[in-house]
């Protein structure tokens, strides 16, 4: 396949390249922040990569994806404190226990529309919030910290940083792949097709409620293995993961970043969570530049980032 | 039975104060098409204008109704600034449009009253109790904050269904254009009817500012409870709203006091602590999926929706 360089592409790759190239920098400077920063915007690009999923190709407005962060932490965190902590048992048991919750979530949901969905999304993350609250012996509200990090039997160690932050990208990059065949495929066209006109997809014959629970179900999945990233990379897990500013934060990611494109949730996290670093040693009160910055994109930045270099691109 | 009479009473006040939350949310949505996330906002600085003014003016009263024209005012002015060019826009837009506004209010509200959190002294007249029965003492402040409560929305039935303002708000509502060919300044009842819901949003806030404290982030757990209920309650319907107000309430106050002695007889007294407050939160996210699953628009969709 001839990949042309486009703006598009050419921007995809310096982006990636630079997340490949951080550790070095890193290393070679002794800067261990920047690569824990660095580990922290994969995994919630990875989160909002997942989002992207159903609410930029699927127009499914899910106001409560924070809820398999939490779901992924809380598998990781609870199998630590039993002493079970082999990644090889871990890591699956979080992605399918993930994949069940929005398997539930997703198969009521689905049924309603528009601000509906929003709202009752919303509703299912609040009642998995408060069983994160509840769960009185791994710390109820205030939390569970981990005894220690998920085990691979030695390599990759998540201990080790550079390590840790490699396995992060390329499961970031896999997951972006695996979106791509998958948007790019039948059932991606299908629930694009949905999304843009719900009816006439059924009327061509396409069951397109399974197909949307199907996304749904994968994006939750994969928003839980960010989940077991995130709380390997904080060693610590609580409820405020799953806090509905947190699905919020999410969804700002995604649209700040560009809905429905394969990079956008990439830029999305890359600027939230360096505008909050740049802006936070600002000023404590980083968040009055950042509210009202983020009713100006939504007023004039249409497209999020990645529409913005497309437009460039079309202009060429 | 004296607990639970108490009960009943405090969940009928929690179901008014969100009644007023709601009232305003469902309007808004039921008229201007908009989702306000930012309503909780309007609440937390309707408690701070109380807060602040109660101490400029040395009455409670007094600053309670200086706060009630001082929200209004901020709704209108965020509702021109900001909110106007969102009708058009699809609801993801408007969602995210208004949580930067929380995030503006609650950073603003940080550094303009102190991370601290204020509170509002009762004044004398409403500190002490009333005897409802014999062994039942409650208190008065509670009692006006029912009062006022029903008195509000009964004048919102009264604006809404029999007077010339009401008659244009639901004729906006129910077809825009029409309603604008007809005469009607719809850009200037927009303003209006968000103005009046920012104001009903303050006036819960600030009932609810001697009972708690008011700090930063307040209106956030309230408002999504609000969001509950006009999702219970079919969005758009004031009637939906208002019952739906009083089944969460309710289920809300019942659940909270009763179930940690229920879940006491199977488990520890710490661990059924834990569990219950969980478990109580919960209720009324569980009766907001039951009801969208049997009936997808709510208990009372307003029509043409």
């Amino acid at each position: 396949m001839a990949i042309k360089p486009t703006p598009t592409v050419a921007v995809a790759t310096i982006v990636l390249a630079g997340f490949a190239l951080l550790p070095v920098y890193a290393v070679l400077a002794g800067d261990s922040f920047v690569l824990s920063l660095g580990t922290r915007i994969l995994v919630m690009a990875l989160a909002a990569a997942s989002l992207n999923l159903i609410l930029g190709y699927g127009g499914m407005v899910s106001f409560g994806h924070a809820a398999y962060l939490g779901v992924g932490g809380y598998v990781v965190g609870i199998m630590a404190y039993h002493g079970v902590t082999s990644a090889w048992v871990q890591w699956p048991v979080a992605i399918l226990l993930s994949a069940a919750v929005a398997l539930f979530i997703g198969a009521l949901s689905l049924r309603t529309r528009g601000l509906y969905f929003i709202m009752i999304t919303l509703a299912f993350a609040q009642m998995i919030y408060y069983v994160g609250v509840g769960l009185y012996d791994y710390g109820g509200d205030d939390g569970l910290t981990l005894n220690a990090r998920s085990d691979f039997g030695g390599f990759p160690s998540l201990d080790d940083r550079p390590q840790f932050y490699y396995l992060c990208f390329i499961l970031l990059v896999a997951a972006l792949y695996l979106m791509k065949r998958l948007v790019g495929s039948r059932f991606g066209q299908v629930i694009r097709g949905a999304k843009s006109n719900d009816p006439r997809m059924h009327a061509i014959g396409f069951p397109t409620m399974r197909y949307r629970l199907t996304a749904f179900v994968i994006a939750g999945a994969v928003c839980g293995l960010a989940g077991v990233l995130l709380a390997n990379q904080a060693d610590f897990v609580s409820p405020a993961t799953m806090h509905w500013t947190r699905s919020g934060d999410l969804i700002v990611m995604v649209v700040l970043g560009g809905m429905g494109s394969l990079m956008g949730p990439v830029y999305g996290a890359l600027t939230v969570l360096a505008l909050e670093e740049s802006l936070s040693s600002l000023t404590h009160y980083w968040k009055i530049i950042f509210g009202p910055f983020l009713v100006l994109v939504v007023l004039f930045g249409k497209g999020g980032i990645a529409g913005l270099i497309a437009r460039w691109e079309r202009r060429k | 039975m004296i607990l639970f009479i108490e009960q009943i009473l405090n969940g009928v006040q929690i179901g008014l104060l969100l009644f007023l939350l709601a009232a305003g949310l469902t309007l808004v949505f039921g008229i201007m098409d908009l989702v306000n996330l930012a309503h909780g906002s309007l609440y937390m600085m309707g408690a701070y204008f109380a807060a602040v003014l109660t101490k400029l003016t040395g009455s409670f009263f007094l600053g309670a109704l200086l706060a009630l024209p001082a929200a209004l005012l901020l709704g209108i002015v965020v509702e021109v600034v900001a909110l106007r060019s969102l009708y058009s826009r699809d609801h993801l837009d408007q969602v995210l449009a208004t949580f930067g506004l929380i995030l503006f209010f609650n950073e603003a509200a940080q550094l303009v009253f102190g991370v601290a959190g204020m509170t509002i002294p009762l004044p004398e007249a409403l500190q002490g109790q009333i005897q409802i029965m014999p062994g039942l003492p409650y208190p008065t402040y509670r009692f006006v904050v029912v009062a006022v409560g029903l008195a509000c929305a009964l004048s919102l039935y009264w604006l809404v269904v029999r007077t010339r303002v009401g008659m244009l708000i639901r004729a906006g509502a129910s077809n825009r254009e029409m309603a604008g060919a007809l005469g009607v300044n719809i850009a200037r009842l927009y303003t209006l009817v968000f103005g009046l819901g920012a104001a009903l949003a303050a006036l819960a806030g600030l009932m609810a500012a001697p009972i708690t404290t008011v700090r930063v982030g307040m209106g956030e757990n309230i408002l999504i409870l609000a969001f509950v209920v006009i999702v219970i309650g079919g969005i758009g319907s004031v009637r939906g709203a208002f019952v739906a107000a009083f089944l969460v309430g309710l289920l809300d106050t019942v659940g909270r006091a009763f179930l940690p002695d229920i879940l006491t007889l199977f488990i520890n007294p710490i661990q059924a602590a834990s569990l219950a407050q969980g478990l109580s939160s919960m209720l009324i996210y569980i009766l907001m999926a039951l009801v969208l699953v049997v009936r997808p628009a709510g208990l009372f969709p307003a029509p043409g929706r």
